[in-house]
């Protein structure tokens, strides 16, 4: 893997962000990653579709993507053309899907705390360190666990069955 | 050191003796459950396998309820998806409108769960099976298509926390108190990535569908999984509805928790939480005046027949107030019908309320009873996010059936005894 470096510009969100807010359920009668993409964050911050550059960083506070199990969350974040999240916490299902998916989330308490809206950031997806670029200070997200690892070299979970059924 | 139920449940379906928190799992699943939402993202992503069968035919469960029946050409193209998957590949449990229900009423009614069972389902309320001392947790898509094709999923055993309750329910108050009480306790992210194991004294006189209403809101606390221990009345619920045998868990008496909650509840008031979190909770003699323009009775949460009847008896010889708009959604077809046996309906449209087949409608914001602009909703249902039953500047307020009841009366947050019922 190559592309493990990201750079892009952070979009700050609070606390608790639900999956309501970042793909609301009334959208939710198509699955199309790009009809999803012109929604994404909507009833957070209603113009985010059509700002966000690819490549740009959301960072959050405690318990982000809370709420429903819906894959459509994730799924519309990564199809706007953000290269990854990094928050305090990410609820569980939200997690999971993301790893699945192959959209990159990190989890760092302090980087969520310090780093601004519109600092430029680079992400090493392979050590987990975070660099505020604007600032210049850095910050170490926690590794994820070797399992993990596993299913996200493979691809994602649907690679990984896929070489676990051919095995 | 002895294991918790959860822990028991894990290890066995990962063929193991024992398992500690922490540990990443692959377990054997019983159901693989999906909705009008979630499955045709899933059967999207069972394509790109390359399997030719499902794993079971009979252990899969594919509901649409969301958006049905078909609320508009593009949900139509959603179930569709659903009905020929179901088709193609001889998926037993494909449940039509006409005997579909919400999805997390109508599993547990049609013997689909049991205890012991481990249950995943692209649902984030799948939790709600927990109430039958099974474990049952929601997952995505993707998971959702790996466990069709394979019948197994990843689990990182979690930690548990123990909830202690006990004293006598005052009158009114029920598992939807009991379990926004909890989540106003703890937060929204109070049990995150854990299991909430809920006992005690005031668990052990608890309905089932209190029970189940509990379990359903663990998510809302960001737990993994709610459950509880399988007793005399869990066995009476499956007993005419399982179609094979079971296993029952108990946690150890030396079974280790994270943290464990002990609650007298004697003198609990009915709850309510306030926009625009679930932990937002209130006891409904701190509400002050909230004027409301909806009420719903229904959803997974609070759509059983217990709930109808609790709604019917507050409602009985009253009149909705002229400036609100009650709706009642039984959760499933059956227990439309013994609601309609029973002469609830009677009651319900006499009180000038509108009673709709089973679906999940305004809970989500889909159909059926959507806010406009700056309007309120007391609902039964589970979550009162930004947005989340219409207009992004529309709030809801989540309470039990009895407060929802009462407020539809009274055209404001209230309960039964500020309408006259005792
Ligand atoms: S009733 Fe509401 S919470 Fe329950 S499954 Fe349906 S949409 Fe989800």
């Amino acid at each position: 893997m190559s592309s493990n470096i990201l750079q892009g510009k952070v979009w700050r969100f609070g606390n608790d962000v639900d999956t309501d807010l970042i793909i609301p359920a009334r959208y939710l009668n198509t699955s199309e990653p790009k009809e999803l993409a012109v929604h994404c964050m909507e009833d957070a911050d209603p113009g985010f579709a059509g700002k966000v550059n690819l490549g740009d960083i959301i960072v959050a506070g405690k318990n982000f993507g809370c709420g429903s199990s819906r894959e459509h969350a994730p799924i519309s974040i990564k199809a706007a053309g953000v290269s990854c999240v990094i928050a305090a916490s990410f609820a569980r299902i939200f997690y999971r899907n993301s790893i699945n998916i192959g959209l990159p989330i990190l989890e760092s308490a302090e980087a969520s705390k310090a780093i601004a809206e519109g600092n430029q950031v680079e992400v090493d997806l392979s050590s987990g360190k975070i660099m505020d670029l604007t600032t210049g200070k850095s910050y170490q997200a926690a590794p994820f666990p070797p399992f993990m690892q596993e299913l996200i070299n493979a691809g994602g979970l649907i690679e990984y069955v896929k070489k676990r059924i051919t095995n | 050191m002895g294991m918790t139920i959860t822990e028991k449940i894990l290890a066995a379906h990962a063929g193991k003796k024992k398992v500690a928190p922490g540990d990443l799992i692959n377990a054997k699943v019983d159901l693989v459950l999906g909705n009008d939402i979630t499955a045709p993202v899933a059967i999207k992503e069972f394509s790109k396998i390359g399997v030719n069968r499902v794993f079971d035919q009979e252990k899969i469960a594919l509901v649409p309820d969301h958006f049905t029946p078909n609320k508009d050409i593009k949900s139509a193209e959603q179930v569709k998806i659903l009905r020929e998957f179901a088709r193609r590949y001889g998926i037993a449990n494909y449940f039509e409108v006409g005997e579909m229900g919400v999805e997390h009423c109508l599993l547990p009614e049609k013997g689909l769960v049991l205890p012991g069972d481990l249950v995943i389902g692209a649902d984030s309320h799948t939790c709600t099976y927990g109430a039958l001392g099974a474990f049952s947790t929601g997952v995505g898509s993707t998971d959702m298509a790996a466990g069709m094709a394979i019948g197994e999923a990843w689990f990182k055993v979690p930690e548990s926390i123990k909830f202690n309750y006990y004293g006598k329910l005052p009158r009114w108050v029920g598992g939807k108190d009991l379990i926004l009480f909890t989540i106003g306790k703890i937060g929204v992210d109070g049990a995150l990535y854990q299991s909430m194991e809920f006992t005690g004294e005031t668990i052990d006189n608890l309905s089932m569908e209190g029970r189940f209403t509990m379990a359903n809101m663990a998510i809302e606390a960001g737990g993994k999984n709610g459950i509880f221990a399988v007793d005399a009345k869990t066995r009476e619920y499956v007993a005419s509805r399982a179609k094979r045998s079971y296993t029952v868990y108990a946690s150890d008496p030396d079974a280790v928790y994270n943290k464990v909650y002990e609650w007298d509840v004697s003198k609990l008031e009915p709850q309510i939480a306030f926009p625009h979190l679930p932990e937002n909770t209130k006891p409904l003699s701190e509400c002050g005046n909230v004027s409301i323009d909806q009420s719903i009775i229904g959803s997974c949460t609070n759509g059983r027949i217990e709930d109808l009847r609790e709604a019917a008896q507050v409602l009985k010889g009253h009149k909705v107030n002229s400036n609100v708009r009650l709706i009642v959604i039984p959760g499933t077809q059956d227990i439309w019908r013994q609601a309609m046996r029973e002469g609830l309906f009677e009651i319900f449209l006499d009180a000038g309320a509108a009673v709709s087949t089973p679906t999940c409608g305004p809970c989500l914001g889909g159909h059926m009873g959507i806010l406009a602009k700056g309007e309120r909703a007391v609902a039964t249902t589970n979550r009162n996010f930004v947005g989340r039953m219409g207009h992004p500047e529309s709030e809801v307020y989540l309470a039990g059936p009895a407060v929802a009841a009462a407020s539809a009366i009274a055209g404001k947050l209230a309960g039964p005894g500020e309408v006259g019922v005792k």
